[in-house]
Parts: C-alpha cells; sequence; structure tokens
C-alpha cells in the first residue's frame, strides 16, 4: 500500500527559521547569513563591517563555528555583542541553534545581526536560518572556477564579495570568467570586488548594508 | 555531510506519517530531490539506514527521484533546462527566469505494510 505524503524534508527546519526571521523583524533588525569557505574571509569582512560602521549601526555577531571560540574571540575585541554556536563538527548552521540562542542577545536597539556559517561551500546553503538575505564571500585564491562547482551557494546570494582583491596580480585569477559565471547562475546578484586587507570595495558594501536597514527600519515601522 | 540532517528529517517525516496512519512497516520511501540540491543519494541512504535502525521505517528501500533543473523565462514564457546553471533565457537572453523545478527535497509517497 501507498501512502501519499508530498512533504518538503526541510519543512521543520524552514518554519523555525520563519519563526525567528519574523522575532527578528519585529524588532526591526536586518539579518544577515554570512556563508563561505574556510579562509575566505568571512570574519575579517565582519571586522572591517564593525570599524566602519560602529558610528551609524547597531549590530550583534552569531558566531557559528565547529569547535572553537577564535572566531567569536576576535569579535568581542571590538566590543560587539557576540553569541558563540559550536556545531560539535556539524558542516552548518540550522534553524534550531539560530533560535536557540537568540535569548542571550539583547534586541533591543539593535539595527543588523550577522550570522557567520560554518565555513564550508555545499551545506549552509540548503537551510534557511531566519535571516533577510544570504551573502557569499569568495576569495581570489580559491579560484574562479568555484561559482559553477558549487552553484547553489551562489544562486541563493544576495550580494557576493569577491575577497583578497589586492592578490589579483600574484595568481591567475579569471576575473571576468567568475563574474561571467556569477551572474549568469545569480543575474540579480550584487558584487563587490573587495579587499578587507587594503579595505578597496568595502564602501560599497556597507552602502549596500546601510540602505538595506534603512529599508528593514521603514518597513517594520 | 549534511545528508544526516536531511536523513533525519526524512525519518521525522516518515515517523510522524506512519503513526497517523497506524502502520506497523514502512518499506519503502519514495524521495523527490532536485538537481540543484546538495544532496549527495548514497550518503543519504546510508545516514537514513543509520539513523532507521530498530524503527519501523528500518530496512525500508530509498528510492530517489532526481528532478530536472528547469526555468521559465519570464520575459517570452519560454521553459528552458538550465544548463551549466545559466539562469539566462537560451531564447531571448533575458535575466529574469522562474526555477520552475530542481531544488525540490521532498518525501513523494511511503511503501507500508
Amino acid at each position: 500500500m501507498q501512502i501519499q505524503v508530498m512533504t518538503n524534508i526541510l519543512d521543520r527546519n524552514d518554519q523555525i527559521a520563519a519563526e525567528v526571521h519574523k522575532r527578528l523583524s519585529a524588532a526591526g533588525i536586518f539579518v544577515i547569513n554570512l556563508m563561505g569557505s574556510p579562509g575566505c574571509g568571512k570574519t575579517s569582512l565582519l571586522e572591517n563591517t564593525i570599524v566602519g560602521l560602529k558610528n551609524e549601526i547597531s549590530m550583534a555577531v552569531i558566531e557559528g563555528d565547529l569547535f572553537t571560540t577564535k572566531d567569536a574571540e576576535r569579535i568581542e575585541q571590538y566590543g560587539v555583542p557576540v553569541v558563540q554556536i559550536n556545531t560539535g563538527g556539524g558542516c552548518h548552521l540550522d534553524a534550531n541553534m539560530v533560535s536557540s540562542v537568540l535569548d542571550s542577545l539583547d534586541l533591543e536597539g539593535l539595527d543588523l545581526i550577522v550570522i557567520e556559517n560554518v565555513g564550508n561551500l555545499v551545506c549552509p546553503a540548503e537551510f534557511n536560518i531566519g535571516e533577510d538575505v544570504k551573502v557569499t564571500v569568495l576569495s581570489i585564491t580559491e579560484g574562479e572556477d568555484k561559482p559553477l562547482k558549487y552553484p547553489l551557494i551562489f544562486k541563493q546570494a544576495s550580494v557576493v564579495i569577491l575577497n583578497k582583491v589586492d592578490l589579483l596580480p600574484y595568481t591567475n585569477f579569471d576575473m571576468q570568467s567568475a563574474i561571467a559565471d556569477i551572474t549568469s547562475i545569480n543575474p540579480d546578484t550584487v558584487l563587490v570586488q573587495a579587499s578587507c586587507l587594503s579595505g578597496i570595495g568595502l564602501p560599497e558594501w556597507y552602502d549596500w548594508l546601510k540602505e538595506q536597514i534603512r529599508m528593514k527600519k521603514t518597513r517594520s515601522i | 555531510m549534511h545528508e544526516m540532517a536531511i536523513a533525519q528529517g526524512i525519518l521525522d517525516i516518515v515517523l510522524k506519517t506512519a503513526a497517523e496512519n497506524q502502520v506497523a512497516k514502512v518499506t519503502g520511501i519514495k524521495l523527490l530531490i532536485g538537481q540543484m540540491t546538495q544532496v549527495e543519494p548514497e550518503s543519504l541512504k546510508f545516514g537514513f539506514a543509520a539513523l532507521s535502525i530498530g524503527s519501523i521505517a528500518d530496512g525500508a528501500n530509498i528510492d530517489i527521484t532526481i528532478v530536472p533543473l528547469v526555468g521559465q523565462c519570464n520575459s517570452c514564457r519560454q521553459e528552458f533546462s538550465v544548463e551549466r546553471y545559466c539562469f539566462l533565457c537560451p531564447n531571448c537572453s533575458s535575466a529574469s527566469v522562474t526555477l520552475v523545478s530542481g531544488r525540490e527535497l521532498a518525501v513523494d509517497y511511503l511503501e507500508v505494510e
């Protein structure tokens, strides 16, 4: 005998993600799910963003990491509220993990929460965690073939940050090909060429972010 | 290896459905997996087999249908198979394309006794 089910396997996760999103939206907070490979510069982007926008926005960080608190310690030095989620070897954050740490954050007065996902180009792309947008960081040294190898994480991203462009002269990274692949996978994405070391391109990212926060506040009033 | 998390999601759905229908044994599970999901079928089967030991779905055969990646152009309405993950309309080059299929991750039906 057959029983028709037709149920999305990630329904439960998506329900919790929707609850997280609703709670943070009610507080007028814009939420980013920050994804990318280990070492692509997610934490460096966060550090730069904290410093670059410290007089303009109030932000908090949720740090996903397999076992360590290294990234959270880096962020803490900047005086920003940070909560650590250790996945204990799990390759991605899910909505329940994020939901369970929300009470540790004082949401009052926050403009932005960045959730730094586990460094990984595969698994995080499948799981909504309550974010408004996904942002994917790809560093020059990873090679321009990565978008076509891991298309989903680029398809899902509202912004793709091509980081470490200061290293372009020392690599054979084909920028034209990378841009062509990313825009054909995701024609709507905003592409930012940046270097967290030199600071080039970051103002463009800050402007985008401030505009999103402003729009989020307008929507939630 | 997020297949384990997906396998747990499948087991939860299977056990809930079985309980609602007072089923004693689940012998087969039909899954729909989109081409643009990052799920490795063999890992998923392995994960499910490990998680379902001792449950009423222990030993159930997992049958996976891969759903092709298809887009539809919002300008000229052409439906097309998405090749090389290029989401530009092959007919009119429009960048406004809706995903028709290829992102499924669903339990379709159960075979039960």
